[in-house]
């Protein structure tokens, strides 16, 4: 597996997220200290509530911790201003999300590309070439021309996957990538992963399913804002072969 | 990111929702095919009026009392000796500096009769000046001289539309008409003039010597006259005016200046000018207010198209792109839809122009100022409308906008 070097990629320090609703305040996260080394694929688990989605959107750059610090690359992130931030989702961070989130009526290859055309210092006249190559990555090159409503469920999420990598970030992050999926596809999907981990790529992934979570190296499981269990997965499964293992509905319908 | 690749997305996110994009930019299409066809109608109608005025003659000065005389004879205020005389246009002629040429006027209607055909129209009694204040020219045959007018010939001119009318394919000239039952030898056909001012057709009309009118067609108790002055130069007809106006006083003692009204083209032009002013800008400003429907609907729809996106938005925030981007890319696209709306618009309101030219048999012009000016208008309206749907859409919150449903 992919853990060549131990360079750290990312760190937070007493990182807390208060939401305000009302008159009452919400402690949806409560100090967490995590770091996080480059080439690592991460499960972050936990029941709803449990604030793992907040801490997502923190480390995606989606939204600002209340207090405390995050570090990414060596950049302090938790207090940059909107439009670095912007900068930071575009080059550092690669989503995928649990409802694809493809733009309608853009065709996968134009959803690909749609990082590189907010990149500020890419050229625009490889794009296609650099979405091309994200699309053939995850297995999908000869869908180019498609569009989302023209894909099934895992080749849209495939798409996303492709969107995330075009830009070739510092990390993946995948929120509930199965989420929408049949088991089949959601084994597919986490193929794709698996390989893009080979090739060295760090994958943070949040879901709430826990055979989704054994394919991952390391789990990280929130309860109430805090982290309560942090430990590794020696022997994560492989989906390549869980795949041959499965017996093909198509076929048998 | 630069300003292109926001053009770019911009122009791609119109171009995936066709009709909707179309229907919007339909308002300002109207709204500026409008406006230019109203101010291209505006323009010609003013055209026209400028056409007329200077049909009327080169520096000409109208000399009338401001006493009516009904057609049963009886003056409606008293003093007959304040109406114009013959005497008075002489005295004009000869006393008053800067006068080229004058002549009386005499007004009166009257069927005209030749061979089986006859016309009433409007039969003017002139002098032979009458023909160079007003630069008219016989298209046949010739114009009736001084000589002729001194010795009461009965001649007359007529004009085009008396000549169709009255005689058809058949050469007026030396035909004898009969005008009252008076017999006339037509000298010749008057060059067409087209309408005047007031919208009256200039070429329905017989022309005889003030003499002859006069004595044959109205009778020794018809006061009834205008003077016709024209003065030598553009210049000198203000001087000329108050001059008239003095002289015509002198001589008929115990009148005001409110007796005696002296008008010139100029002021007539004015006149007409300001009435066709008026018109170009009552037509500009109702399609001005189509334009600004047509912008409130950009706005409208871009408003709807915002919280249609807003998880595109969301989407597009995700991968990099900052209120700047979303801000510009939602003004863009308003503003290309109102600039190609504009094009269509100009191209719309040429041929609709066209099309009412030549159907009122009009010169309608469309003026270079008019494009700009809708085409300037039309994405200031862009800007206007789109920035409210633009800042909304560069103001959501990401997250929000991201679990948007």
């Amino acid at each position: 597996m992919a853990k060549q070097e131990v360079t750290r990629l990312l760190s937070t320090e007493h990182l807390v997220k208060t939401y305000i609703m009302g008159d009452i305040q919400v402690h949806a996260l409560r100090g967490i200290d995590l770091s996080i080394n480059t080439g690592e694929f991460i499960a972050i688990m936990g029941a709803s509530g449990s604030g793992k989605t907040t801490f997502m959107n923190l480390l995606g750059c989606l939204d600002k911790p209340t207090t405390g610090s995050y570090i990414l690359d060596d950049i302090a992130v938790h207090d940059m201003s909107e439009i670095e931030l912007a900068n930071i989702r575009n080059q550092k961070i690669g989503y995928v999300f649990q409802s694809f989130y493809l733009l309608p009526r853009t065709t996968a290859l134009e959803n690909v590309e749609l990082p590189l055309l907010y990149c500020k210092k890419c050229s625009l006249h490889d794009r296609h070439e650099k979405a091309r190559h994200a699309l053939s990555i995850v297995g999908i090159a000869d869908r180019a021309k498609h569009f989302p409503n023209q894909l099934s469920g895992g080749q849209q999420q495939r798409v996303a996957i492709a969107r995330a990598i075009v830009n070739d970030p510092a990390f993946i992050l995948a929120d509930e990538p199965t989420g929408n999926l049949d088991t089949r596809t959601s084994i597919e999907v986490m193929a794709v992963l698996q390989q893009l981990h080979k090739q060295g790529k760090t994958i943070i992934m949040v879901t709430h399913e826990n055979d989704i979570a054994q394919y991952t190296d390391r789990l990280i499981t929130f309860r109430d804002g805090r982290i309560i269990s942090d430990k590794p997965n020696p022997n994560p499964r492989i989906a390549a072969e869980d795949l041959k293992n499965l017996p093909n509905l198509d076929e048998e319908d | 990111m630069s300003i292109f690749g926001i053009i770019r997305i911009a122009l791609k996110s119109l171009t995936r929702n066709k009709t909707r994009t179309f229907l919007t930019m339909l308002g300002i299409i109207i709204g500026v095919a409008a406006v230019i066809t109203m101010l291209a109608i505006g323009q010609g109608a003013k055209k026209i009026v400028e056409d007329q005025v200077n049909s009327m003659g080169t520096n000409v000065i109208m000399v009338t009392t401001n006493f009516m005389q009904s057609s049963s004879n009886v003056r409606q205020a008293a003093g007959g000796g304040n109406l114009l005389e013959v005497a008075d246009v002489e005295a004009i002629r000869d006393n008053v500096d800067g006068v080229l040429y004058a002549s009386p006027v005499y007004n009166t209607w009257g069927q005209l009769k030749f061979e089986g055909s006859n016309w009433r129209t409007g039969i003017m009694g002139v002098d032979a000046d009458y023909f160079f204040i007003r630069d008219m020219r016989a298209s046949q045959g010739e114009l009736f001289n001084a000589s002729e007018v001194e010795m009461g010939a009965k001649v007359c001119l007529i004009g085009k539309t008396v000549a169709d009318n009255l005689f058809g394919d058949i050469d007026p000239v030396d035909k004898i008409i009969r005008i009252r039952n008076i017999p006339f030898t037509v000298k010749g056909v008057l060059e067409a003039k087209g309408q005047n001012v007031m919208g009256m057709d200039q070429d329905d009309t017989v022309i005889a010597p003030y003499t002859t009118v006069y004595t044959r067609l109205l009778g020794q108790r018809w006061r009834n006259m205008m003077v016709l002055v024209s003065a030598k130069s553009k210049d000198a007809i203000q001087l000329v005016q108050q001059d008239v106006l003095d002289l015509l006083q002198s001589r008929h003692r115990g009148t005001t200046s409110e007796a005696f009204s002296v008008r010139t083209q100029t002021e007539l032009a004015d006149t007409a000018n300001s009435v066709s002013n008026t018109l170009t800008i009552l037509l500009a400003s109702i399609a001005g207010i189509s334009l600004l429907v047509g912008g409130i609907g950009i706005m409208n729809i871009m408003l709807v198209s915002v919280t249609e996106r807003i998880k595109e938005i969301g989407i597009r925030m995700a991968v990099g792109a900052g209120k700047r981007d979303v801000l510009l890319q939602f003004i863009i696209e308003a503003v290309a839809i109102s600039i190609i709306g504009g094009i269509l618009g100009i191209l719309l309101g040429f041929g609709a122009a066209k099309v009412v030219g030549d159907i009122m048999k009009w010169s309608v012009d469309v003026t270079p100022w008019s494009v700009v000016l809708s085409v300037g208008f039309s994405m200031a309206i862009g800007i206007f409308f789109g920035w409210y749907p633009a800042s909304k859409a560069a103001n959501l919150n990401l997250i929000d906008a991201l679990r948007y449903e």
